[in-house]
Protein backbone atom coordinates (compact mmCIF):
# COMPACT_ATOMS: atom_id res chain seq x y z
CA UNK A 1 0.00 0.00 0.00
CA UNK A 2 3.11 2.25 0.51
CA UNK A 3 4.21 3.53 -3.02
CA UNK A 4 1.55 2.93 -5.37
CA UNK A 5 -2.19 3.12 -6.46
CA UNK A 6 -4.50 1.58 -9.17
CA UNK A 7 -7.49 2.79 -10.73
CA UNK A 8 -10.82 1.39 -11.37
CA UNK A 9 -10.04 0.83 -14.99
CA UNK A 10 -7.12 -1.45 -14.37
CA UNK A 11 -8.95 -3.41 -11.14
CA UNK A 12 -11.85 -4.02 -13.74
CA UNK A 13 -9.43 -5.25 -16.75
CA UNK A 14 -7.57 -7.75 -14.43
CA UNK A 15 -11.35 -8.96 -13.25
CA UNK A 16 -11.80 -9.41 -16.88
CA UNK A 17 -9.24 -11.23 -18.01
CA UNK A 18 -9.48 -13.75 -14.70
CA UNK A 19 -13.06 -13.99 -16.04
CA UNK A 20 -12.54 -14.91 -19.59
CA UNK A 21 -9.04 -16.90 -18.94
CA UNK A 22 -9.45 -18.86 -15.71
CA UNK A 23 -13.27 -18.47 -15.31
CA UNK A 24 -12.90 -17.01 -11.89
CA UNK A 25 -15.29 -13.69 -11.37
CA UNK A 26 -13.72 -11.07 -8.69
CA UNK A 27 -16.21 -8.43 -10.73
CA UNK A 28 -18.41 -8.67 -7.88
CA UNK A 29 -15.82 -8.68 -4.75
CA UNK A 30 -15.97 -5.65 -2.64
CA UNK A 31 -13.61 -3.09 -4.59
CA UNK A 32 -12.08 -1.83 -1.48
CA UNK A 33 -10.32 -4.57 -0.48
CA UNK A 34 -10.02 -6.20 -4.00
CA UNK A 35 -8.05 -3.04 -4.83
CA UNK A 36 -5.96 -3.87 -1.66
CA UNK A 37 -5.05 -7.12 -2.28
CA UNK A 38 -4.15 -6.12 -5.96
CA UNK A 39 -1.85 -3.78 -4.58
CA UNK A 40 0.23 -6.09 -2.56
CA UNK A 41 0.08 -8.92 -4.87
CA UNK A 42 2.32 -6.09 -6.69
CA UNK A 43 4.39 -5.31 -3.98
CA UNK A 44 5.11 -8.72 -2.71
CA UNK A 45 6.16 -9.58 -7.33
CA UNK A 46 6.91 -5.97 -7.50
CA UNK A 47 5.34 -5.33 -10.83
CA UNK A 48 5.67 -1.76 -11.03
CA UNK A 49 2.30 -1.00 -13.19
CA UNK A 50 -1.01 -2.62 -13.44
CA UNK A 51 0.32 -3.99 -17.28
CA UNK A 52 2.95 -6.09 -15.52
CA UNK A 53 0.13 -7.98 -13.42
CA UNK A 54 -1.45 -8.53 -16.32
CA UNK A 55 1.12 -9.57 -18.87
CA UNK A 56 2.05 -11.96 -16.00
CA UNK A 57 -2.05 -13.22 -16.03
CA UNK A 58 -2.05 -14.01 -19.38
CA UNK A 59 1.67 -15.85 -20.54
CA UNK A 60 1.98 -17.40 -17.08
CA UNK A 61 -0.97 -20.23 -16.06
CA UNK A 62 1.29 -21.93 -13.24
CA UNK A 63 1.35 -17.63 -11.78
CA UNK A 64 -2.25 -17.86 -10.89
CA UNK A 65 -2.27 -20.67 -8.26
CA UNK A 66 0.12 -18.47 -6.53
CA UNK A 67 -2.79 -15.30 -7.34
CA UNK A 68 -5.13 -16.61 -5.86
CA UNK A 69 -3.96 -17.46 -2.90
CA UNK A 70 -3.03 -13.91 -2.58
CA UNK A 71 -6.37 -12.38 -3.52
CA UNK A 72 -8.11 -14.27 -0.59
CA UNK A 73 -7.52 -12.97 2.82
CA UNK A 74 -6.23 -15.78 4.85
CA UNK A 75 -5.81 -14.60 8.38
CA UNK A 76 -8.10 -15.86 10.58
CA UNK A 77 -7.36 -17.32 14.74
CA UNK A 78 -8.63 -20.26 16.48
CA UNK A 79 -12.20 -19.67 18.42
CA UNK A 80 -12.16 -15.91 17.28
CA UNK A 81 -15.09 -14.71 19.17
CA UNK A 82 -15.16 -16.77 22.14
CA UNK A 83 -18.47 -15.78 22.69
CA UNK A 84 -19.93 -17.07 19.74
CA UNK A 85 -18.28 -20.85 20.59
CA UNK A 86 -19.58 -20.48 23.69
CA UNK A 87 -22.88 -20.19 22.19
CA UNK A 88 -21.91 -23.15 19.49
CA UNK A 89 -21.23 -25.33 22.30
CA UNK A 90 -24.36 -24.53 24.77
CA UNK A 91 -27.32 -23.84 22.71
CA UNK A 92 -26.88 -23.82 19.16
CA UNK A 93 -25.40 -27.90 18.71
CA UNK A 94 -27.21 -29.25 21.78
CA UNK A 95 -30.04 -28.27 20.03
CA UNK A 96 -29.10 -29.66 16.68
CA UNK A 97 -28.66 -33.03 18.57
CA UNK A 98 -32.35 -32.84 19.94
CA UNK A 99 -33.55 -34.26 17.00
CA UNK A 100 -30.61 -35.80 15.22
CA UNK A 101 -28.17 -38.32 16.16
CA UNK A 102 -25.54 -36.47 14.26
CA UNK A 103 -24.26 -33.51 12.74
CA UNK A 104 -23.36 -32.25 9.16
CA UNK A 105 -21.31 -28.74 9.19
CA UNK A 106 -19.91 -26.64 6.85
CA UNK A 107 -17.04 -24.45 6.80
CA UNK A 108 -17.77 -22.70 4.21
CA UNK A 109 -14.13 -20.79 3.15
CA UNK A 110 -12.42 -22.68 5.86
CA UNK A 111 -8.99 -20.88 5.13
CA UNK A 112 -5.78 -22.35 6.86
CA UNK A 113 -8.27 -24.36 9.18
CA UNK A 114 -8.22 -22.35 12.56
CA UNK A 115 -12.05 -22.53 12.69
CA UNK A 116 -12.28 -25.86 11.36
CA UNK A 117 -9.68 -27.24 14.31
CA UNK A 118 -11.72 -25.54 17.04
CA UNK A 119 -15.01 -26.81 15.65
CA UNK A 120 -12.96 -30.45 16.39
CA UNK A 121 -11.79 -29.06 19.62
CA UNK A 122 -15.34 -28.12 20.86
CA UNK A 123 -17.22 -31.44 19.36
CA UNK A 124 -14.25 -33.48 20.91
CA UNK A 125 -14.80 -31.47 24.18
CA UNK A 126 -18.87 -32.59 24.44
CA UNK A 127 -18.19 -36.29 23.47
CA UNK A 128 -19.49 -35.78 19.98
CA UNK A 129 -16.86 -35.47 17.18
CA UNK A 130 -17.63 -39.15 15.88
CA UNK A 131 -21.11 -38.29 15.39
CA UNK A 132 -20.43 -35.11 13.23
CA UNK A 133 -19.48 -34.89 9.10
CA UNK A 134 -17.46 -31.97 8.89
CA UNK A 135 -17.15 -30.40 5.06
CA UNK A 136 -14.50 -27.76 4.89
CA UNK A 137 -14.75 -25.77 1.51
CA UNK A 138 -11.82 -22.69 0.16
CA UNK A 139 -11.54 -21.19 -3.65
CA UNK A 140 -7.86 -21.55 -2.86
CA UNK A 141 -5.80 -24.72 -3.08
CA UNK A 142 -2.89 -23.84 -1.60
CA UNK A 143 -4.51 -23.04 1.46
CA UNK A 144 -6.39 -25.72 1.80
CA UNK A 145 -3.18 -28.33 1.84
CA UNK A 146 -2.28 -25.72 5.06
CA UNK A 147 -5.19 -26.38 6.81
CA UNK A 148 -5.02 -30.29 5.98
CA UNK A 149 -1.40 -30.48 7.43
CA UNK A 150 -2.43 -28.56 10.57
CA UNK A 151 0.85 -26.85 11.04
CA UNK A 152 0.57 -23.19 12.97
CA UNK A 153 3.36 -20.68 14.13
CA UNK A 154 3.72 -20.70 17.89
CA UNK A 155 3.38 -16.89 17.40
CA UNK A 156 -0.29 -17.45 16.81
CA UNK A 157 -0.93 -19.98 19.24
CA UNK A 158 -0.66 -17.77 21.86
CA UNK A 159 -3.30 -15.87 20.89
CA UNK A 160 -5.89 -19.10 19.90
CA UNK A 161 -5.02 -20.26 23.16
CA UNK A 162 -6.11 -16.88 24.54
CA UNK A 163 -9.14 -17.35 23.04
CA UNK A 164 -9.74 -20.57 23.56
CA UNK A 165 -9.26 -20.06 27.58
CA UNK A 166 -12.16 -17.26 26.88
CA UNK A 167 -14.34 -19.64 25.24
CA UNK A 168 -13.81 -21.70 28.59
CA UNK A 169 -12.31 -25.09 27.25
CA UNK A 170 -12.70 -28.04 29.48
CA UNK A 171 -8.99 -29.24 29.08
CA UNK A 172 -6.25 -27.75 28.79
CA UNK A 173 -4.84 -25.93 24.87
CA UNK A 174 -1.96 -28.02 24.44
CA UNK A 175 -3.28 -31.07 24.60
CA UNK A 176 -4.13 -30.62 21.13
CA UNK A 177 -0.72 -29.91 19.69
CA UNK A 178 2.91 -30.48 19.84
CA UNK A 179 5.84 -28.32 18.84
CA UNK A 180 8.36 -29.69 16.68
CA UNK A 181 10.91 -27.51 15.34
CA UNK A 182 9.43 -24.01 16.23
CA UNK A 183 5.82 -25.25 15.03
CA UNK A 184 2.57 -26.03 16.08
CA UNK A 185 1.67 -29.47 14.56
CA UNK A 186 -2.37 -29.79 15.76
CA UNK A 187 -3.66 -33.46 16.68
CA UNK A 188 -4.56 -34.63 13.18
CA UNK A 189 -6.88 -37.90 14.59
CA UNK A 190 -9.22 -34.14 15.08
CA UNK A 191 -9.77 -33.58 11.36
CA UNK A 192 -10.21 -37.88 10.56
CA UNK A 193 -13.87 -36.95 10.03
CA UNK A 194 -13.31 -33.50 7.89
CA UNK A 195 -13.45 -33.60 4.45
CA UNK A 196 -11.66 -31.09 3.16
CA UNK A 197 -12.31 -29.70 -0.73
CA UNK A 198 -11.86 -26.80 -3.32
CA UNK A 199 -14.96 -24.80 -3.72
CA UNK A 200 -16.02 -21.30 -5.09
CA UNK A 201 -18.56 -20.16 -3.40
CA UNK A 202 -19.50 -17.16 -6.19
CA UNK A 203 -19.81 -19.91 -9.16
CA UNK A 204 -20.10 -23.04 -7.09
CA UNK A 205 -23.17 -25.12 -7.09
CA UNK A 206 -25.46 -26.82 -4.00
CA UNK A 207 -23.43 -29.70 -3.06
CA UNK A 208 -25.00 -31.05 0.04
CA UNK A 209 -27.67 -30.36 2.96
CA UNK A 210 -26.52 -29.39 6.70
CA UNK A 211 -27.45 -28.71 9.98
CA UNK A 212 -24.77 -26.28 10.18
CA UNK A 213 -22.97 -23.63 8.03
CA UNK A 214 -20.22 -21.55 9.46
CA UNK A 215 -19.29 -18.82 6.77
CA UNK A 216 -17.89 -16.03 8.92
CA UNK A 217 -15.65 -13.01 7.66
CA UNK A 218 -16.06 -14.44 4.22
CA UNK A 219 -18.83 -12.26 2.60
CA UNK A 220 -17.37 -9.30 3.99
CA UNK A 221 -14.99 -9.56 0.49
CA UNK A 222 -18.26 -9.64 -1.78
CA UNK A 223 -20.69 -6.39 -2.86
CA UNK A 224 -24.10 -6.85 -1.98
CA UNK A 225 -25.06 -8.12 -5.10
CA UNK A 226 -22.59 -11.26 -4.79
CA UNK A 227 -23.84 -11.71 -0.61
CA UNK A 228 -27.33 -11.69 -2.00
CA UNK A 229 -26.54 -14.59 -4.17
CA UNK A 230 -24.22 -16.99 -2.12
CA UNK A 231 -26.67 -16.23 0.89
CA UNK A 232 -29.31 -17.94 -1.64
CA UNK A 233 -27.15 -21.04 -2.08
CA UNK A 234 -26.22 -21.18 2.08
CA UNK A 235 -30.41 -20.84 1.99
CA UNK A 236 -30.34 -23.67 -0.59
CA UNK A 237 -27.85 -25.95 1.66
CA UNK A 238 -29.49 -25.80 4.96
CA UNK A 239 -32.01 -28.24 5.99
CA UNK A 240 -35.14 -26.41 7.54
CA UNK A 241 -34.34 -25.66 10.99
CA UNK A 242 -30.91 -25.65 9.80
CA UNK A 243 -28.46 -23.08 10.95
CA UNK A 244 -26.63 -20.19 9.70
CA UNK A 245 -23.59 -18.41 10.95
CA UNK A 246 -21.80 -15.28 9.83
CA UNK A 247 -19.22 -12.87 11.19
CA UNK A 248 -20.42 -10.69 14.08
CA UNK A 249 -20.60 -7.42 12.10
CA UNK A 250 -22.02 -8.67 9.29
CA UNK A 251 -25.71 -9.32 9.00
CA UNK A 252 -28.70 -10.62 7.23
CA UNK A 253 -30.84 -7.26 6.87
CA UNK A 254 -30.08 -6.08 3.66
CA UNK A 255 -30.41 -9.89 1.78
CA UNK A 256 -33.82 -10.67 -0.29
CA UNK A 257 -33.90 -13.84 1.71
CA UNK A 258 -33.63 -12.27 4.79
CA UNK A 259 -37.39 -13.63 5.73
CA UNK A 260 -36.48 -17.10 5.26
CA UNK A 261 -34.17 -16.54 8.54
CA UNK A 262 -35.32 -15.87 12.23
CA UNK A 263 -32.25 -14.48 14.42
CA UNK A 264 -31.52 -16.99 16.81
CA UNK A 265 -28.56 -14.80 18.32
CA UNK A 266 -28.18 -11.39 17.60
CA UNK A 267 -24.81 -10.58 19.01
CA UNK A 268 -23.32 -13.78 17.66
CA UNK A 269 -25.16 -13.52 14.64
CA UNK A 270 -26.61 -17.05 14.44
CA UNK A 271 -29.94 -17.39 11.94
CA UNK A 272 -32.04 -20.07 12.00
CA UNK A 273 -33.56 -21.37 8.17
CA UNK A 274 -37.70 -21.60 8.83
CA UNK A 275 -38.64 -21.64 5.11
CA UNK A 276 -37.67 -23.83 2.40
CA UNK B 1 -14.30 36.49 8.81
CA UNK B 2 -13.27 32.74 9.30
CA UNK B 3 -9.87 32.32 9.87
CA UNK B 4 -10.37 28.78 8.33
CA UNK B 5 -11.26 28.66 4.16
CA UNK B 6 -14.45 26.67 4.41
CA UNK B 7 -16.16 24.66 1.72
CA UNK B 8 -19.80 22.73 1.41
CA UNK B 9 -18.36 20.51 -1.10
CA UNK B 10 -16.97 17.76 1.87
CA UNK B 11 -19.00 14.40 1.94
CA UNK B 12 -17.36 13.15 5.24
CA UNK B 13 -14.82 13.56 8.32
CA UNK B 14 -12.81 10.93 8.98
CA UNK B 15 -10.83 11.10 12.25
CA UNK B 16 -8.10 8.85 13.89
CA UNK B 17 -6.01 8.68 17.02
CA UNK B 18 -4.63 6.11 19.22
CA UNK B 19 -3.01 6.76 22.48
CA UNK B 20 -4.09 10.09 24.23
CA UNK B 21 -6.72 10.42 21.59
CA UNK B 22 -9.68 9.43 23.76
CA UNK B 23 -10.33 13.34 25.58
CA UNK B 24 -10.21 14.71 22.81
CA UNK B 25 -12.54 12.46 20.80
CA UNK B 26 -15.25 12.78 23.66
CA UNK B 27 -14.75 16.53 23.25
CA UNK B 28 -15.20 16.65 20.01
CA UNK B 29 -18.35 14.62 19.98
CA UNK B 30 -20.20 16.61 22.71
CA UNK B 31 -19.30 19.86 21.33
CA UNK B 32 -20.68 19.80 17.73
CA UNK B 33 -24.31 20.75 16.91
CA UNK B 34 -27.02 18.24 17.57
CA UNK B 35 -27.94 18.07 14.15
CA UNK B 36 -24.28 18.36 12.95
CA UNK B 37 -24.92 17.65 8.74
CA UNK B 38 -21.62 15.00 7.79
CA UNK B 39 -21.26 11.26 8.63
CA UNK B 40 -17.99 11.34 10.86
CA UNK B 41 -16.34 7.98 10.71
CA UNK B 42 -13.66 7.27 13.76
CA UNK B 43 -10.85 4.86 13.29
CA UNK B 44 -9.56 4.89 16.73
CA UNK B 45 -7.17 2.21 18.39
CA UNK B 46 -9.05 -0.36 20.64
CA UNK B 47 -8.01 -3.52 22.29
CA UNK B 48 -9.12 -6.21 19.66
CA UNK B 49 -10.52 -9.00 21.71
CA UNK B 50 -12.93 -6.12 23.68
CA UNK B 51 -15.79 -6.38 21.18
CA UNK B 52 -18.12 -4.29 23.89
CA UNK B 53 -17.73 -1.43 25.78
CA UNK B 54 -16.32 1.08 23.63
CA UNK B 55 -18.80 2.36 21.52
CA UNK B 56 -21.05 3.02 24.83
CA UNK B 57 -18.11 4.73 26.60
CA UNK B 58 -18.08 7.56 23.37
CA UNK B 59 -21.57 7.33 23.68
CA UNK B 60 -22.21 8.47 26.80
CA UNK B 61 -20.47 11.95 25.92
CA UNK B 62 -21.83 12.39 22.49
CA UNK B 63 -23.98 14.68 21.04
CA UNK B 64 -25.56 11.63 19.22
CA UNK B 65 -25.01 7.67 19.34
CA UNK B 66 -21.49 6.14 18.30
CA UNK B 67 -22.37 2.93 16.11
CA UNK B 68 -20.37 0.60 14.85
CA UNK B 69 -21.38 -0.51 11.23
CA UNK B 70 -22.28 -3.45 9.89
CA UNK B 71 -20.19 -4.66 7.02
CA UNK B 72 -22.40 -3.21 3.43
CA UNK B 73 -24.27 -0.50 5.34
CA UNK B 74 -24.72 2.63 3.92
CA UNK B 75 -22.96 6.00 5.31
CA UNK B 76 -25.62 8.30 6.19
CA UNK B 77 -25.40 12.09 6.62
CA UNK B 78 -25.32 13.32 10.74
CA UNK B 79 -24.00 9.65 11.88
CA UNK B 80 -21.02 8.80 13.90
CA UNK B 81 -19.70 5.80 12.98
CA UNK B 82 -16.71 3.54 14.87
CA UNK B 83 -14.57 0.93 13.36
CA UNK B 84 -15.45 -2.17 15.21
CA UNK B 85 -12.63 -4.24 17.05
CA UNK B 86 -10.29 -6.55 15.28
CA UNK B 87 -12.11 -5.24 11.70
CA UNK B 88 -10.69 -2.74 9.14
CA UNK B 89 -13.00 -0.63 8.22
CA UNK B 90 -13.02 0.29 4.94
CA UNK B 91 -15.09 2.97 2.79
CA UNK B 92 -16.85 1.21 -0.37
CA UNK B 93 -17.72 2.67 -3.89
CA UNK B 94 -20.73 3.54 -3.77
CA UNK B 95 -20.72 5.19 -0.34
CA UNK B 96 -21.54 2.21 2.20
CA UNK B 97 -18.82 0.49 4.56
CA UNK B 98 -16.94 -3.24 3.99
CA UNK B 99 -15.26 -4.28 6.69
CA UNK B 100 -12.27 -6.72 5.89
CA UNK B 101 -10.34 -9.41 8.65
CA UNK B 102 -7.04 -8.86 6.66
CA UNK B 103 -3.64 -8.89 8.12
CA UNK B 104 -2.66 -6.22 10.49
CA UNK B 105 -1.39 -3.02 9.42
CA UNK B 106 1.12 -0.63 11.64
CA UNK B 107 0.29 -3.19 13.88
CA UNK B 108 -3.03 -2.20 14.01
CA UNK B 109 -6.86 -3.61 12.94
CA UNK B 110 -8.41 -1.68 12.86
CA UNK B 111 -5.79 0.60 11.17
CA UNK B 112 -6.21 3.98 10.42
CA UNK B 113 -4.10 4.41 7.17
CA UNK B 114 -6.75 1.62 5.88
CA UNK B 115 -9.67 3.81 6.51
CA UNK B 116 -7.91 7.37 5.66
CA UNK B 117 -6.82 5.48 2.28
CA UNK B 118 -10.23 3.21 1.11
CA UNK B 119 -12.14 6.92 2.48
CA UNK B 120 -9.96 9.06 -0.03
CA UNK B 121 -10.44 6.57 -2.61
CA UNK B 122 -14.19 7.11 -2.68
CA UNK B 123 -14.47 10.45 -1.62
CA UNK B 124 -11.43 11.54 -2.92
CA UNK B 125 -11.53 15.97 -2.57
CA UNK B 126 -14.75 15.77 -0.73
CA UNK B 127 -13.10 13.98 2.55
CA UNK B 128 -11.81 15.46 5.51
CA UNK B 129 -9.15 13.69 7.68
CA UNK B 130 -8.51 14.68 11.07
CA UNK B 131 -5.56 12.84 12.95
CA UNK B 132 -5.35 13.01 17.08
CA UNK B 133 -2.95 11.94 19.08
CA UNK B 134 -0.82 8.47 18.97
CA UNK B 135 1.94 6.75 19.62
CA UNK B 136 2.75 4.93 16.54
CA UNK B 137 2.58 5.72 12.74
CA UNK B 138 -0.39 5.08 11.78
CA UNK B 139 -2.65 7.07 9.54
CA UNK B 140 0.60 9.08 8.39
CA UNK B 141 -0.06 7.79 4.86
CA UNK B 142 -3.61 8.00 5.08
CA UNK B 143 -3.17 11.74 5.67
CA UNK B 144 -0.98 11.56 2.63
CA UNK B 145 -3.77 9.66 0.25
CA UNK B 146 -6.61 12.23 0.95
CA UNK B 147 -3.88 15.23 0.70
CA UNK B 148 -2.93 13.26 -3.03
CA UNK B 149 -6.81 13.50 -3.71
CA UNK B 150 -6.98 17.27 -2.87
CA UNK B 151 -8.95 16.11 0.32
CA UNK B 152 -8.38 18.44 3.63
CA UNK B 153 -6.02 17.45 6.13
CA UNK B 154 -6.08 18.67 10.14
CA UNK B 155 -3.90 17.15 12.55
CA UNK B 156 -3.83 18.07 16.68
CA UNK B 157 -1.45 20.37 17.54
CA UNK B 158 1.51 18.05 18.87
CA UNK B 159 2.15 20.70 21.20
CA UNK B 160 -1.29 19.66 22.66
CA UNK B 161 -1.28 15.87 22.50
CA UNK B 162 -0.25 13.70 25.07
CA UNK B 163 1.67 11.57 22.48
CA UNK B 164 2.89 13.44 19.72
CA UNK B 165 4.63 10.62 17.33
CA UNK B 166 0.95 10.19 15.29
CA UNK B 167 0.42 13.82 14.09
CA UNK B 168 4.06 14.51 13.52
CA UNK B 169 4.52 11.18 11.81
CA UNK B 170 1.57 12.80 8.96
CA UNK B 171 3.31 16.03 8.83
CA UNK B 172 6.11 14.72 7.76
CA UNK B 173 5.11 12.71 5.10
CA UNK B 174 2.49 15.20 3.11
CA UNK B 175 1.11 18.62 3.64
CA UNK B 176 -1.24 19.55 6.48
CA UNK B 177 -3.43 21.86 5.91
CA UNK B 178 -4.48 23.06 9.43
CA UNK B 179 -2.57 22.22 12.95
CA UNK B 180 -5.39 22.78 15.45
CA UNK B 181 -5.59 22.08 19.50
CA UNK B 182 -8.92 20.29 20.09
CA UNK B 183 -10.55 23.32 20.73
CA UNK B 184 -10.16 24.75 17.34
CA UNK B 185 -10.83 21.70 15.83
CA UNK B 186 -14.35 21.98 17.22
CA UNK B 187 -14.56 25.78 16.27
CA UNK B 188 -13.62 24.63 12.29
CA UNK B 189 -16.48 21.55 12.49
CA UNK B 190 -19.00 24.62 13.79
CA UNK B 191 -18.32 27.14 11.43
CA UNK B 192 -18.04 24.39 8.33
CA UNK B 193 -21.18 22.92 9.83
CA UNK B 194 -22.68 26.11 8.79
CA UNK B 195 -22.21 26.24 5.23
CA UNK B 196 -24.66 23.18 4.78
CA UNK B 197 -28.27 23.86 4.56
CA UNK B 198 -30.14 21.84 7.02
Amino acid sequence: MDRQDIEISDLRRITELVKEQYRYDFTNYAMSSFRRRILRIMELYKFGSADLLIKRLKDDKSFFDEFISEITVNVTEMFRDPSFWRELRDNVIPNILLNHNTISIWHAGCSSGEEVFSMAILLKEMGILNKAKIIATDIDKVILDKAKLGHYSMKNMELNEKNYIRFEGKGSFKDYFTEQNGKAVMDKTLIDNVSFREHDLVQGVVFNKFDLILCRNVMIYFNQNLQNEVLKKHHESLFKYGYLVIGSKESLIWCEIANKFIVVNNEEKVYKKIKD
Amino acid sequence: MSRFNLDNKYKAIVIGGSAGSFQGITQILSALPADFSLPIILCLHRLKHVRNGFVEALSIKSIKPVVEPYDKEGIKKGKVYLAPANYHLCIELGNTFSLSTEEMYNNSRPSIDITLDTAAYTFKDKLIGILLSGANRDGALGMKRIKDRGGLTIIQDPEECMIDTMPNAAKNLTEIDYTLKVKEIIQFLVELDKLYFK
